[in-house]
């Protein structure tokens, strides 16, 4: 796979306050090779959009980043700060909000925004900026992009909003492509189309992109690898298909399972199942696993220490001491349901 | 039936523009107050063809009635001095203190609420504890007591307005920064690596004009009020005509010649009343709330 473009290695956000910093994200650690896709997943508050608004530099005070490295293509981008900091985003980071909405500036028209993009980082004439923000539209397949590049947000359609926001974020070629729910404010058809467009990108030119999702269809279909975070931790890290045939951690087969789909035995339809509980809260993390008070395998080693994480296959891993009691029960209901 | 033709091929779209310029034209108070204000600044710029020479000089016999001489259509005051040809040379006096104040206001105003609101913590605090400095004394003393330092002139009448005038419109811009600071599209821009600068003047002020712009036409008429008040007090330039000063210098011959103070008086509460529905139509037409009755 050669060198990873985006290597994280510890990756902490805290928020200091009185009576001692809350940790938000938690010792996070991955990579993203060229052309990968690689989604996290967790439900809210789990840390996932923190984790992407910390590889920008984007947590505002009280908020800390704190880590061993954030390598992009090889250097260390944790720490940069001012002018540093600003020429690499946009530039080698990109980012595509959730809300194309709100993160538009509605007074310019799209063709000024995407412009103002690449001019932030190249000193290149209005004329070229100008031509090549139309090719940007074309790129993500606007119909008509010479008219369109003198259109308003206010035109466009949300989905439109959307492929303008990538356009931007495509503005200067980045490395690494950070897409937070990039599909969550638009509707199903026009998601999956969003998507597939992110994903041709990837194809033609080898863009990495971190996908922050809660949508498991999602991750099956768009994603290479996945990241499962629970309060703030990752538990598991496998590559796609391995996951979605054989999760091993308790939670990610709980997600799994609260999927709503076809869950019909023997012509019956069951009830959905869900993960019971709640996510303790960041100011009474336990000291053990985090998902102790929820698991059904539960032990008292769970609670007494992090479980650390546990290579499983090629480069997945796993932080579960009871790996092999949940598989074997999960046999044993497989035989149950079977018979 | 050639006009029935024409508008029936308009399309739809074109009638009902929905633009803030379209919808300042359809709100009746906003057309009044551009047509008084029209008519205001005809007033200046015509005045030195209508009524050439200083109208200061003594022309004419004193006391003189509106209409009781064609030569001076609304009378003369009690020096002999033609009253149109001061309201029309006044009328370039309160137009050009009130803009130019408002401008430096207006510097002074945005510049101070934006990195205010844009920056936060101790550059907000410092640059807000400086706004309610000048917000404990009243506006219209402190500008007093400035020109009455300063001599009073053109300059300093304008200087004083200028520095005194600016602390709500402070206010105003920041809260509006405040409200767009933490949102998406700042982090957004932020994310792809724009300078501050760039996102205070070429994202976030844009974005803020509309009450910025219906905050300044109220405060031409407020300067336009202060410096004629200024003026009645004695505290005018006195090498050119002020309807305030107009009006000061009339006031003693009130009860015997009423004119000589009420006609400059007219013309001041035309002028402001002229902004004060101009900026009513303003702030109706971007007020989203008053968007497609």
């Amino acid at each position: 796979m050669g060198e990873p473009v985006l290597s994280v290695d510890g990756l902490s956000v805290r928020f200091d306050r009185k009576g001692g910093a809350l940790t938000a994200v938690d010792g996070l650690s991955f990579d993203i090779s060229a052309g990968e896709t690689l989604a996290i997943v967790g439900e809210s508050g789990c840390g996932k959009s923190l984790t992407a608004l910390a590889l920008l530099g984007l947590v505002a005070a009280p908020g800390r980043i704190e880590g061993r490295s954030v390598k992009l293509q090889g250097r260390d981008i944790l720490g940069l700060e001012g002018e540093a900091l600003r020429r690499l985003r946009g530039n080698r980071i990109a980012m595509i909000f959730q809300e194309p909405m709100t993160a538009l500036n509605p007074v310019l028209t799209i063709g000024e925004q995407i412009i103002e993009a690449i001019t932030a980082h190249e000193d290149i004439s209005h004329q070229k900026a100008r031509d090549r923000a139309v090719s940007l539209l074309d790129r993500v397949r606007i119909a008509d992009p010479r008219r369109r590049v003198n259109d308003y947000p206010h035109h466009l359609s949300g989905g439109m909003r959307q492929r303008v926001m990538i356009a931007i974020a495509l503005a200067c070629n980045p490395a690494l492509l950070v897409a937070d729910e990039p599909t969550t404010a638009l509707d199903v058809t026009i998601q999956s189309q969003i998507l597939e467009l992110l994903d041709q990108i990837k194809r033609e030119s080898g863009t990495a992109i971190l996908l922050i999702t809660h949508d498991l269809g999602v991750v099956s279909e768009y994603s290479d690898r996945v990241l499962v975070m629970y309060a703030g931790r990752k538990v598991e890290e496998r590559t796609t298909r391995d996951l979605l045939k054989s999760p091993l951690h308790p939670y990610t087969r709980g997600l799994i399972a609260a999927r709503p789909g076809r869950h019909h035995v023997n012509g019956l339809r069951t009830r959905l199942s869900e993960i019971p509980g709640m996510v303790p809260s960041l100011a009474e993390m336990p000291h053990g696993c985090g998902f102790a008070a929820r698991c059904s395998f539960v032990v008292d080693a769970c609670r007494i220490a992090r479980p650390p994480l546990i290579p499983v296959g090629a480069d997945g891993a796993v932080a579960c001491l009871r790996i092999e009691e949940a598989r074997a029960s999960e046999h044993a209901a497989a035989r149950c349901d079977a018979y | 039936m050639a006009l029935v033709d024409i508008v029936a091929h308009i399309p739809p779209a074109r009638i009902a523009q929905d633009n803030a310029f379209f919808r300042t034209a359809r709100q009746p108070s906003a057309v009044v107050g551009v047509l008084l204000l029209g008519f205001v600044v005809a007033m200046a710029l015509l005045a030195n063809q209508i009524f050439p020479g200083d109208p200061l000089d003594f022309v004419g016999q004193p006391f003189q009635r509106p209409g009781e001489d064609p030569s001076f259509p609304l009378g003369t005051d009690m020096l002999g001095r033609d009253l149109a040809s001061g309201i029309f040379h006044g009328a370039r006096i309160s137009l050009l203190i009130g803009a130019v104040a408002t401008a430096m206001s207006l510097v002074i105003g945005v510049g101070v609420g934006a990195f205010a609101g844009y920056y936060g913590g101790k550059i907000d605090a410092s640059l807000m504890r400086l706004t309610e400095f000048f917000q404990t004394i009243p506006p219209f003393l402190f500008a007093l007591t400035i020109v009455a330092i300063l001599q009073p002139s053109i300059a300093t009448i304008v200087g004083a307005i200028g520095v005194t005038a600016w602390p709500s419109l402070a206010r105003l811009v920041r809260a509006e920064f405040l409200k767009l600071r933490h949102g998406d599209m700042v982090q957004a821009e932020i994310a792809l690596g724009a300078s501050d600068m760039r996102i205070i003047f070429r994202h976030l002020l844009p974005n803020t004009l509309a009450p910025i712009i219906v905050s300044a036409s109220v405060m031409v008429a407020t300067a336009i009020l202060t410096e004629s008040s200024l003026a009645f007090l004695g505290l005018g330039d006195p090498n050119v005509v002020s309807w305030g000063g107009m009006v000061g210098a009339g006031r003693e011959v009130l009860r015997s010649d009423w004119y000589i103070a009420t006609l400059p008086g007219v013309a001041i509460v035309v002028a402001v009343l002229a902004l004060n529905l101009l900026g009513d139509g303003l702030n109706d037409a971007v007020d989203p709330k008053q968007e497609r009755r």
